[in-house]
């Protein structure tokens, strides 16, 4: 069993922490980083609720393993805000009332802003497709496409 | 779910890679990890070692080179998804990639991995199988080059050594006349197949089949070659009656299994109906 030491960018503040090799990088960011933001859903690879960027790139983080980011970096729904300010995709959510429990919402977002930045603007397919690794028991996904294009309407505006 | 304690190491280079798992028989290589990890949190697998390969330069690209259209192991199934190379001359790959789970898993899971993991219900195996594709294997003696009909050897194995690495996938590169397509039946986006097919065929001037590649996902203990359906189409001009035909021979080829995606009976008309449009849409495609 091998224990090591990593340095990862997370919202863009380096962390640093000593980690087990099986260590999860869900695990890493909810129970050492505190960032209780990232949900887990069903620790099976299927829903998406723990979606975070790793390098920029949308990723199950309960599929990685914490080493594997060491000199990365991550943005988990806490990153999104800047200056107190929401982002367009949670003012999106907001507006558009892209939740109801919440519990898909940082993962959905996440994976939203993973495509916006590819594909500044999606048809509502695109959309679709996009958020398709992102499951979500109550909304339905009507308002969650929707909140998206508000925010690819802002972002691009 | 936690998995089992193991140690972990980075590489850096490809032999180093290699003799580490020469050196621990319960090594294994991490790739994309999106079969491996689900494996070791069930505790379905419980490695003693993990060889990270995600850091190693030089194993992720898409290029044709010498006849060959040559794919590093570590490229990513988001990174075939959007390359303009793949999606203009490669169809049945573009397909393939398109329909290979969800965009989340898709940024992680390699080509590579999903051949080295000899999964029946992965979609690539098929389309290897359809392209006459074949891989490149990097051990200690260096390289060889394992034509893919001789590379599964049972669900979960392959022909390659403990210590030995996919490092290429090769594929005969585009020719006029060339066209190919997957069709997949799957439960809801992001499954694994009930059932699949990958067809992909070369028409000759007078627009006779020249020849036919046919493979089958998820119907049976590895993908299969509907080698059969193949050698009956090669010759002949691929109209309805002979696309049909092709398709039964399919259909015969399959060995499918009850399960709750359905019945075998169920999936063997799968494979027939599949075969159709598949056939159909590849001889379309090389007609374009
Ligand atoms: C929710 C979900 C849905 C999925 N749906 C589909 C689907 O519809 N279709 C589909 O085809 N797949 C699907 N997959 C599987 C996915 O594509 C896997 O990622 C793939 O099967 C394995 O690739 P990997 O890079 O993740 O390999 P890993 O998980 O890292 O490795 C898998 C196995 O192969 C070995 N290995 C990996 N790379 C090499 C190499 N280069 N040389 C030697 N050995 C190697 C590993 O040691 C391990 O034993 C799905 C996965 C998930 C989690
Ligand atoms: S918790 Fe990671 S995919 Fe569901
Ligand atoms: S808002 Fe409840 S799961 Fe999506």
């Amino acid at each position: 069993m091998s224990t090591h030491h990593v340095k990862v960018n997370v919202n863009g503040a380096v962390k640093e922490a000593d980690v087990e090799a099986r260590l999860l990088l869900v695990h890493l960011i909810r129970e050492d980083l505190n960032l209780t933001g990232t949900h887990i859903g069903c620790d099976t690879t299927s829903c998406g609720a723990c979606t975070v960027l790793l390098n920029g790139r949308a990723v199950k983080s309960c599929t990685v393993f914490a080493v594997q980011a060491d000199g990365g970096e991550v943005m988990t729904v806490e990153g999104l805000t800047s200056n107190g300010k929401l982002h367009p995709i949670q003012e999106g959510f907001h507006e558009m009332h892209g939740l109801q429990c919440g519990f898909c919402t940082p993962g959905m977002m996440l994976s939203a802003v993973a495509l916006l930045k590819q594909n500044p603007k999606p048809t509502e397919e695109e959309i679709r497709w996009g958020i398709s690794g992102n499951l979500c028991r109550c909304t339905g996904y009507v308002n969650i496409v929707k909140a998206v294009q508000y925010a690819a309407e802002k972002m691009s505006g | 779910m936690i998995p089992a304690a193991f140690d972990y190491a980075v590489p850096k280079t490809l032999n180093e890679a290699v003799a580490l798992l020469g050196q621990n028989p319960e090594a294994k290589v991490l790739a994309g990890g999106h079969s491996l990890i689900p494996a070791m949190k069930f505790r379905l697998a419980s490695p003693a070692l993990l060889v990270d390969l995600n850091r190693l330069n030089g194993l992720a690209y898409i290029r044709e080179d010498g006849g060959w259209l040559k794919i590093g192991a570590m490229t990513r199934e988001a990174d075939l998804d959007g390359s303009d190379l793949i999606r203009k001359k490669y169809p049945l790959l573009a397909d393939t990639a398109k329909t290979i789970a969800d965009p989340l898993v898709r940024n992680m899971a390699t080509v590579g991995g999903n051949l080295a993991h000899a999964d029946p219900a992965n979609d690539h195996p098929a389309t290897m199988l359809a392209y006459g594709a074949q891989v490149v294997a990097t051990g200690p003696k260096g390289e060889r080059v394992i034509p893919i009909g001789e590379f599964f050897a049972g669900t979960f194995e392959t022909s390659l050594a403990h210590d030995e690495i996919l490092t290429e996938i090769r594929l005969p590169a585009h020719k006029a006349g060339a066209g190919g397509a997957y069709v997949k039946v799957e439960r809801k986006v992001g499954d694994f197949a009930t059932a699949a097919v990958a067809a992909q065929v070369t028409l000759d001037a007078s627009g006779k089949c020249a020849s036919a590649g046919l493979g089958l996902t998820n119907v049976g203990p590895t993908a299969i070659r509907a080698a059969q359906a193949e050698a009956a189409l090669k010759g002949q001009p691929l109209d309805d009656a002979n696309i049909k035909k092709a398709a039964q021979l399919a259909a015969a080829a399959a060995e499918p299994a009850d399960d709750l995606r359905g019945p075998a009976e169920y999936k063997r008309g799968l494979i027939k109906t599949l075969t159709v449009r598949a056939l159909r849409k590849a001889v379309e495609r090389a007609k374009a």
